[in-house]
């Protein structure tokens, strides 16, 4: 290779915080409930229960806002029947595990194939017969609603087994409950009752008591044994997860290094030092307050890991394999990627499919969380799938748009659920100011695109070949190329 | 009363780095039919845009006079009002409506909040009579034929109090019979007092009707001619009188064995039961290059899209042989591993992905080349982009920078490059040239040169004579789907190009 080219490498920009206008909000969003919070003495925004409540609430959008970004790549297209899917195969799952006892593994086996199933008859109207996306998933919209009523004969079907739920909902390590020390009913404890005595047993073994022991002795003297169980456990709790966070950010770091070195030494263009140390130490830094966070309440939630896996693999899908580019440039120009021998419907038709997979995943994980199946599941799901895409910086004319902007938009849209409960403001006025951070970030990609020049020239058929770009000379005068008639 | 309806002086209009128009003169008199002429590019729609105020008062140089009064015309609402109606090439009708909602549209009869449907119908059946048809006004549009829907245009423009009808190619997809129905109409109008313009390739129509003749070329008005003086000859010389110069690099040709060869190739229109390509044969050489050339519309690229993996067109039959061997492309992907490349004449709709870097646009369409089992190899895929821009000499900063901000010739070299980037020994490219400066097309055409000296056989379609006479080894001439003559180097000029053009529209007309 030679020499001069490398040198001509243009170094990768720094971090550039205008072109990461949603993470500055998101962090600026976060930092103002704290503030908000506090001061109407509310309690507060970081706390381990309230991180740990926001993954779990939006672990779902999360899993939706990827499927749908896919589908919004190939051209702008969105898939309304997500909620309605979603409601359908929880439906399924319900009948097959509660009402049927299906072992749990074949029936969630099962509610994936369905899912998939679904995309796939939605992938097939718009990708080979060409029906409009929108239209084609409003008819889906109506008919899966429909088919998730009648299963459920419109009734709601709980609760699921706990090694069901755990599953999706539990939480990791699965350390011995604390024994409460304040029980709400005399007689009763919050929790599981079976863990609890078993946890009893265990705290008694370790102490050296027999029960009769215990009831000998004075409740002080047994609350401050009860104490010192409790915190020798949750020091345990968090000794693992911070063990694990490590590892986790060590790994990180050292993956990151790693490529940087490699693409260093075969003169691949690099981002300024300074720039990935920044990013780097952020990423650590919000990797082990979290998990410190996550130690206090319950551990590390399942559904975290759950959404790393799929956020891994569809980042890496997007931006490192060829099928990913494809739909890239399918939503650039179809018809230049067409030209170029590429199979456009196909890329359709999986971005469908694999919706209705990734709505499957979601419909197992809102089931554990809700531990029911009911006729409402899902209801609206959709437009928070969509909006997150939008805010997280998707093109809504397509080709443009990444796996982390859109987990951005998804986590963004949570932290204003999760902050405007908090503060107590009416679900009304809650969704009115979703809607119109959705409009904003939406109005910032068409300002952006307009700066481009990229925006729809909606006369741009009729005088081709005579824009103000220059593109007269000679034969551009009289366009009306021959294969246009 | 002024002898000139319509007189335009001294018109010239700037792009960006191109003089379209340079002093242009046109007169029109009053009830006249007046022709106008010139090769594609010659600037004629350019005109009409400035006349009717598609590019309005500012933006150009000059004067133009209606009925002895300088007018400053700032869109085309300003000029229909003054009663200049232009119909363009491409039919302007809304398929979805009926005959007489379309001829009133932005026109409509009654008040605005409640149209007149009975005096809509009623007048609109008025104009269908005037212009010779007999159907009523309440049928959809998109059931009456192409020819038809040329007379429905003639009557809208009707409908608004016409008293310059501009006519651009009215009769470029219409069939002889219809043709000559339009003309007949025309001739009809005229004597009613009506004055038009008519831009037309088609000479031997442009004889039967018009009273004067304008020829346009490169811009400029080269001669306006009389009843008298309007013949073919006089006019095809008048057209293409332009010298050769040493525009275009010298090469030493080393032409070797057939690579490709076609035989009686047809293919029809994807939606309607037309033939765009009928019958056509020809073949290419190694180290050879060979131009198609044809006027619009003569079924060029269709020939070539249909080759290339039939990309385009439908009941697609005949031959293809590849170095001597029977091949079927029976998609893209197919034609591409057969080393067929098939650059297209419209980069910005279909040749690249505007808003994404000149690295991804190159790699596009051979992927494979810089992945391992579908992963992408970031850093083969940048060494071999920057290879090819280079090779190209694609002007730019690297190859992250995003193709929607190069100039057009360099967005042409990307296109380029994207297609050699497929390895392909057998490039099909069709208008290589358009709408890029002379420095830009210089540099295409010792890449060209470069192509066919590494033994690669080249098939160049051009609507610009001059670059096909000084490019190719060989040319053939199309015209309405099929292959109508074959030109060595020497023996091709451009008159004779255009005779075989013309002369086999004439044997269609006498059939």
């Amino acid at each position: 290779m030679p020499k001069d080219r490398v040198e001509k490498r243009a170094a990768l920009k720094a971090f550039d915080l205008k072109k990461n206008m949603m993470l500055l909000a998101l962090v600026v969003a976060m930092v103002a409930f704290e503030i908000l919070i506090r001061v109407n003495h509310k309690g507060a925004f970081f706390t381990p229960a309230n991180v740990t409540n926001l993954i779990l609430q939006n672990g779902y959008v999360v899993i939706l806002a990827v499927g749908m970004l896919l589908c919004i790549l190939t051209g702008g297209n969105i898939d309304l029947a997500v909620g309605s899917v979603l409601c359908m195969i929880s439906a399924i799952a319900g009948v097959l595990i509660v009402n049927m006892g299906v072992n749990i593994y074949l029936a969630i086996i099962i509610c994936l194939l369905i899912g998939t199933a679904a995309g796939a008859i939605q992938g097939y109207f718009i990708a080979y017969v060409r029906i409009p996306a929108f239209i084609v998933t409003l008819a889906g919209m109506l008919t899966f609603r429909g088919i998730g009523y009648i299963i459920l004969k419109g009734f709601t079907i709980s609760p699921f087994p706990k090694s069901f739920t755990r599953i999706f909902n539990g939480f990791l390590p699965s350390m011995p409950a604390q024994v409460p020390l304040r029980t709400t009913t005399p007689g009763t404890f919050d929790g599981d009752p079976d863990k609890l005595a078993e946890n009893l047993k265990y705290f008694l073994s370790e102490n050296d008591l027999t029960a009769k022991q215990a009831a000998d002795m004075s409740t002080s003297e047994l609350r401050d044994m009860l104490e010192a169980h409790n915190s020798a456990l949750l020091k345990e709790q968090i000794l693992i997860t911070m063990i694990v966070a490590v590892v986790l950010v060590a790994l990180f770091v050292i993956l990151n290094s790693v490529s940087r070195i490699r693409r260093a030494k075969k003169g691949m263009p690099l981002e300024p030092g300074y720039s990935f140390g920044i990013k780097l130490a952020v990423v650590v830094a919000v990797v082990l307050f979290g998990f410190w966070l996550f130690g206090q309440n319950k551990g590390i939630p399942v559904i975290l890991i759950t959404l790393g896996i799929i956020v891994f693999v569809y980042h890496y899908f997007t931006s490192k394999t060829v099928p990913g580019r494809h739909l890239y440039a399918m939503g650039g120009n179809e018809k230049a990627t067409v030209f170029s021998g590429i199979n456009t419907n196909r890329l359709m038709f999986f971005a469908y499919t694999n919706m209705g997979f990734l709505t499957a995943v979601a419909a197992l994980v809102c089931i554990a969380r809700f531990n029911s199946a009911a006729p409402s599941a899902g209801d609206g799901y959709e437009l928070d799938a969509i909006g997150s895409c939008f805010i997280g910086g998707a093109s809504a004319y397509g080709g443009v748009g990444t796996v982390s902007g859109t987990v951005i938009g998804a986590i963004f849209m949570g932290v204003l659920n999760n902050g405007m409960s908090i503060l107590g403001i009416d679900q009304n006025w809650q969704r009115a100011v979703k809607g119109v951070v959705l409009l904003l970030a939406v109005l910032v990609d068409v300002a952006t695109q307009k700066q481009r020049g990229g925006g729809r020239r909606i006369f741009g058929g009729m005088f081709k070949g005579k824009d103000k770009d220059g593109e007269a000379a000679e034969s551009g005068a009289e366009p009306a190329p021959e294969g246009a008639e | 009363m002024e002898k000139y309806l319509l007189e335009m002086r001294s018109i010239t209009k700037r792009f960006p780095g191109v003089k379209a128009l340079d002093n242009v003169n046109l007169q029109v008199e009053r009830g006249e039919i007046h022709a106008l002429v010139g090769e594609n590019g010659a600037g004629k729609s350019t005109l009409m845009n400035v006349l009717s105020g598609i590019y309005p008062y500012g933006t150009y140089e000059g004067d133009i006079i209606l009925e002895g009064e300088v007018v400053q015309f700032g869109g085309i609402k300003e000029s229909e009002k003054r009663g200049i109606v232009i119909i363009h090439q491409e039919l302007a009708l809304i398929p979805q409506l009926t005959i007489g909602e379309n001829i009133f549209l932005g026109n409509e009869r009654g008040k605005a909040a409640a149209i007149d449907w009975d005096e809509t119908y009623a007048r609109a059946d008025e104009l269908l009579a005037t212009v010779g048809l007999s159907e009523s006004s309440r049928i959809n549009i998109n059931d009456i034929s192409v020819g038809k829907q040329q007379l429905v245009e003639i009557a809208k423009a009707l409908s608004k109090n016409v008293s310059l009808l501009i006519l651009d190619e009215p009769t470029a997809s219409l069939n002889d019979d219809d043709s000559n129905k339009l003309l007949n109409l025309l001739l009809q109008l005229k004597e009613g007092g009506l004055t038009s313009i008519l831009i037309s390739h088609k000479l031997s129509e442009v004889e039967r009707v018009a009273d004067h003749l304008t020829v346009l070329r490169d811009g400029s008005t080269i001669e306006t001619l009389n009843r008298e003086e309007i013949n073919e000859q006089r006019i095809i010389r008048s057209m293409v009188g332009r010298e050769l110069t040493d525009r275009f690099p010298a090469r030493v040709p080393h032409i070797g064995d057939v690579t490709l060869e076609v035989k009686d190739w047809t293919s029809y229109h994807p939606k309607f039961d037309r033939k765009l390509v009928d019958g056509a044969s020809f073949n290419v050489r190694k180290g050879e290059v060979v131009g198609i050339s044809g006027l619009m519309g003569a079924g060029r690229s269709e020939l070539a899209m249909s080759i290339f993996g039939r990309l385009y067109g439908r009941n697609i039959s005949g031959s293809l042989l590849l170095n001597g061997e029977e091949v079927t492309l029976k998609n893209v992907p197919a034609a591409i591993k057969s080393k067929l490349a098939y650059v297209t004449e419209d980069r910005k709709t279909s040749g690249l992905v505007l808003s994404n870097p000149i690295r991804v646009n190159i790699t596009l369409a051979d992927l494979a080349r810089v992945s391992k089992r579908g992963f992408i190899d970031a850093e083969e895929e940048l060494t071999l982009s920057e290879e090819y821009s280079a090779m190209l000499n694609v002007k730019a900063s690297d190859v992250e920078q995003k193709v929607e901000n190069l100039s057009g010739g360099n967005q042409q070299k990307v296109l380029l490059a994207k297609w050699l980037f497929t390895e392909p020994e057998i490039l099909i490219l069709d208008e290589p040239t358009r709408g890029i400066d002379v420095g830009a097309k210089y540099e295409i055409y010792l890449f060209i040169n470069e192509l066919v000296a590494q033994g690669k056989s080249v098939i160049m379609i051009s609507s610009e004579m001059p670059e096909l006479l000084g490019m190719c080894d060989r040319i053939y001439v199309m015209n309405e789907g099929r292959i109508v003559a074959e030109f060595m180097k020497g023996e091709a000029t451009q008159e004779r190009i255009m005779e075989s053009i013309l002369r086999t529209k004439r044997e269609v007309a006498d059939a």
